[in-house]
């Protein structure tokens, strides 16, 4: 790791730490950026990869520590500060106006003046040029929107080097392109990275990773867990740091999960081949009664793609579904909810709570709209329901009348599985139903969706935290890079089997 | 602190205010008399007059609740009225009681059709209600133009004229028009679980589509109210003229139903609706148009008096201003306002 010495990191980030509200989103966080190499930032969901980055970027000011940009430390107040630097950033979503040509989009604040007027003719031939850097030829007087994402993504890295940046930072740059569209970014970062532009990568791509990375700094829970040459840092040795280790008493779940499922008769849900073009690729999988299958796989591998495409949420365009044995048609939620298969969404909060509700009426919102608006739940129906619900997954605050955007993350997460378990549902499908809560509601969830399939529920679950997922499933789905890759009986494995199957198996179809 | 808290005690103090101080700069203004076994004065005035208003903010609370907006509202009024006035002129017995029925009862199905069609256009067809209903906004007049064939079609029917200057009793039957719509529109949102569906819908609509709630189902309803709202509040309007003016019937009334729902705490953001919180709204809307007339404010300057208290009522109710008017209140060293509150919560 010492072998870059002699070349002076473009930036040079020292001991940063960012505090939020009862969160140290990073703790003294130390990261280098050299001039001429791909550097990859790797870390789960909360690691505080785009903390880090809007710390570089000028979004958020530093609680402490500092930031050297070219030999001089700099102090950015605001994104414009960052910018003249010479540091520029690509988001994931494409930050250009749509509704302008490419070539404005590529000249925007740099236009060309003549007798104080715009020179359209001398900015549209500049930004050809800058185009024509990145091996782009395309009509430049066209409207950006024409233009598939991919080129819309080169555009905004030509927009960047209009900018003059020293420093080019690729958030998921990747994650809506297709194969041969990836090579072409790809070709366009590497001559960047030769003329000495310092470039920031992250992904959730692993193959992608390693394809353009030079070094790579991996970081947990705000901290900074390691530096490592790319090419001397093993695939699953990065997904057990990415992932890390923790220590939970939860044996006890494990326990009562790890019993046979009887896999004889007609699955509760059987899909064949389902699919969605540049969204998941055509996946197989079986679900029976009482048992909970696990999905497996980093964030972006198409685990919650599949769960969006069993629920209709988003429409599949391959494969089939049956459900206890039937074919069935899933295009829309509702056709999943009538089919008795319900969704818990990963996004809580955008997806999952209608926060300015109470929490009585989030609880009953499931079966009411499975009723209809003209069939109102009484009452008592809806005190016996929310009465239920409330002391069986303990939800705290007891008041069932307060809004439930003053719940924490992990009483709305309890709330959002009672709606669900009121509908009776055959199939319940959960999306990191455990994400960004603490412990006690952890272990609470993770109880009772044992005890549901024990009692013959059936269950998906999908968590980044593998621990969780072997504990609590009978079966592992692998994914990755939007792919099935296999099926693991979860007492057959530990935790670094799956860690080791994620990152090395090489890709099988799923047995058919 | 816990009345402070309600929702509805800064829209119901501001109404309080206006109709105080009007009272104290004209005694005569709150002077109710008895004529005849019949209501007169001001406030009585009030209540009649704010028929077609209350009925337009009504349903404009439900399509705002959706997050929506029904810019079409006057326009629907225009041609209801014209509708019926038309149906009426072209009968043989405009003053016959059969034929004020089907004039009033035609008006109304024109209203819920156009509803439909704006409901249509934004849960089907996805447009943005601002531009969809812009649509019938702009062309509506026109509309309303042709069945009259351009003129001001003027009626004489007794019958129908008493559906906006009769009296039912005491009180006049306008009044209890809006009364009856109030709590029928009360009763089917908050008796079925159609409020609390709509409230989702304009909250979260991607929550609730994933929770299986039929949102376009919901949505189309509530511009179908407004339509059948628009529609009958258009009646009343032509059978208070008794003639049916395509420009001037519901001119701008749209603008005065989203005051009017705002004034009554329904934010434009969609979610939380609440009629009560509508009916002050358009009372506030109503009494400061009466007062602009009663204080006789010169005609030249009524819109600058209007604008000027609406802006204080805005203000009155905004959150911002309570907490620069608690800390100003703290600097001042008049610090004892919390705990006063609090003694009344405990109180309470």
């Amino acid at each position: 790791m010492s072998a870059d010495t002699e070349v002076q990191p473009i930036v040079k980030m020292c001991g940063i730490t960012i505090a939020f509200p009862g969160v140290l989103a990073l703790d003294g966080v130390e990261f280098r950026l050299l001039p001429g190499e791909v550097h990859s930032l790797m870390g789960e969901n909360g690691a505080g990869k785009s903390t880090l980055i809007k710390a570089l970027t000028g979004v958020y000011s530093l609680d402490s520590g500092t930031i050297t940009v070219a030999g001089r430390e700099r102090r950015f107040e605001a994104t414009a500060d960052a910018q003249a630097a010479g540091i520029s950033t690509v988001y994931q979503e494409v930050n250009l106006c749509a509704n302008l040509s490419v070539g404005e989009n590529v000249m925007l604040g740099h236009e060309k003046r003549k007798y104080g007027a715009i020179d359209w003719r001398a900015t549209y031939a500049e930004a050809e040029k800058h185009l024509a850097g990145l091996g782009l030829e395309i009509d430049s007087r066209a409207q950006l929107a024409r233009n598939s994402i991919a080129i819309q993504q080169l555009v905004a890295i030509a927009r960047a080097m209009v900018l003059d940046a020293k420093v080019l930072i690729l958030d998921e740059p990747t994650s809506s392109l297709d194969r041969g569209e990836v090579e072409q970014l790809f070709g366009v970062i590497r001559d960047l990275r030769d003329t000495g532009v310092a470039i920031l990568f992250v992904s959730h791509f692993l193959e992608q990773v390693y394809e353009i990375s030079d070094r790579i700094t991996v970081l947990r829970n705000g901290k900074l867990v390691g530096e490592h040459v790319a090419k001397d840092f093993p695939k699953d040795a990065l997904v057990a740091e990415m992932i890390g280790r923790e220590l939970d008493d939860l044996a006890a779940i494990s326990d009562r999960a790890d019993r046979a499922i009887d896999r004889s008769g007609t699955p509760v849900l059987k899909a064949t081949g389902i699919g969605k073009r540049g969204v998941l690729s055509p996946a197989d999988l079986e679900v029976y009664k009482g048992e909970v299958v696990g999905f497996a796989g980093l964030l972006g591998s198409g685990r919650t793609e599949l769960v969006r495409l069993l629920y209709g949420a988003d429409r599949s365009e391959t494969g089939e579904i049956q459900i206890d044995g039937k074919s069935v048609r899933i295009h829309t939620p509702r056709h999943a909810i009538d089919h008795g298969i319900a969704l818990s969404s990963e996004d809580r909060r955008a997806e999952g709570v209608v926060a300015d509700l109470t929490v009585a009426e989030n609880m009953i919102l499931g079966i009411q709209a499975r009723r209809g608006w003209l069939h109102p739940i009484s009452k008592t129906e809806k005190d016996a329901v929310v009465k239920e619900y409330m002391s069986a997954l303990g939800v705290r605050p007891a008041n069932p009348n307060v809004p439930i955007g003053n719940l924490s993350g992990g009483n709305q997460q309890k709330v959002l599985l009672a709606r669900w378990l009121a509908t009776a549902p055959e199939l319940l499908m959960l999306d990191e139903p455990t994400r960004g809560i603490d412990v006690g509601a952890k272990a609470d969830i993770q109880r009772k969706v044992a005890e549901l399939s024990e009692k013959g529920l059936s269950v998906i679950f999908v968590s980044s935290e593998l621990e969780e997922v072997l504990r609590i499933a009978q079966r592992v789905l692998v994914l990755r890079d939007r792919r099935a890759i296999g099926e693991i009986e979860s007492h057959s494995v530990d935790l670094d089997g799956l860690v080791d199957y994620i990152a090395n198996s090489e890709e099988v179809s799923v047995m058919r | 602190m816990k009345i402070v808290k309600h929702r509805l005690f800064w829209p119901a103090a501001a109404l309080v205010t206006l109709l105080i101080i009007n009272t104290i700069a004209n005694p005569n203004f709150a002077r109710v008399t008895l004529q005849d076994g019949q209501l007169y004065g001001n406030p009585i005035n009030i209540l009649r007059e704010s028929a077609p208003l209350m009925l337009v903010a009504l349903g404009m609370t439900l399509v705002i609740a959706t997050r929506g907006i029904d810019l079409s509202v006057g326009a629907i009024m225009a041609v209801s009225g014209a509708v019926a006035l038309t149906i009426l002129d072209a009968s043989e017995n405009p003053g016959g009681l059969g034929s004020v029925a089907v004039a009033v009862v035609v008006a109304v199905l024109v209203g819920l059709v156009l509803g439909v069609w704006n409901g249509f256009l934004v849960s089907v067809l996805g447009i943005q209600p601002i531009i969809a209903t812009l649509v019938l906004m702009l062309a509506g007049r026109g509309v309303a133009l042709l069945i009259t064939g351009g003129f001001i079609t003027t009626v004489n029917s007794a019958p129908y004229k008493f559906i906006a200057t009769g009296y039912l009793v005491v009180l006049p039957v306008a009044f209890f028009i809006w009364v009856a719509a109030v709590v029928i529109v009360s009763v089917l949102e908050r008796r079925t679980a159609l409020g609390m569906l709509t409230e989702a819908v304009g909250i979260n609509p991607e929550a609730s589509r994933l929770a299986g709630v039929r949102s376009r189902g919901i949505i189309w309803t509530a511009y179908i109210a407004s339509g059948v709202l628009a529609g009958i509040a258009g009646v009343i309007f032509a059978s208070n003229t008794m003639a049916a003016d395509a420009n001037s019937a519901g001119y701008l009334i749209e603008l005065y139903a989203i005051l009017a729902v705002v004034l009554g705490g329904t934010s434009l953001m969609g979610g939380k609706f609440s009629i009560a919180g509508t009916v002050i709204g358009v009372m506030t809307v109503q009494a400061l148009n009466s007062a602009i007339l009663f204080l006789g404010v010169p005609p030249a300057q009524a819109p600058v008096f209007f604008a000027a208290v609406v802006i204080i009522v805005v203000l009155l109710q905004s959150p911002r201003v309570h907490s620069y008017g608690r800390s100003v209140g703290q600097l001042l060293g008049v610090g004892v306002k919390p705990t006063r509150e609090d003694k009344k919560e405990v109180a309470a």
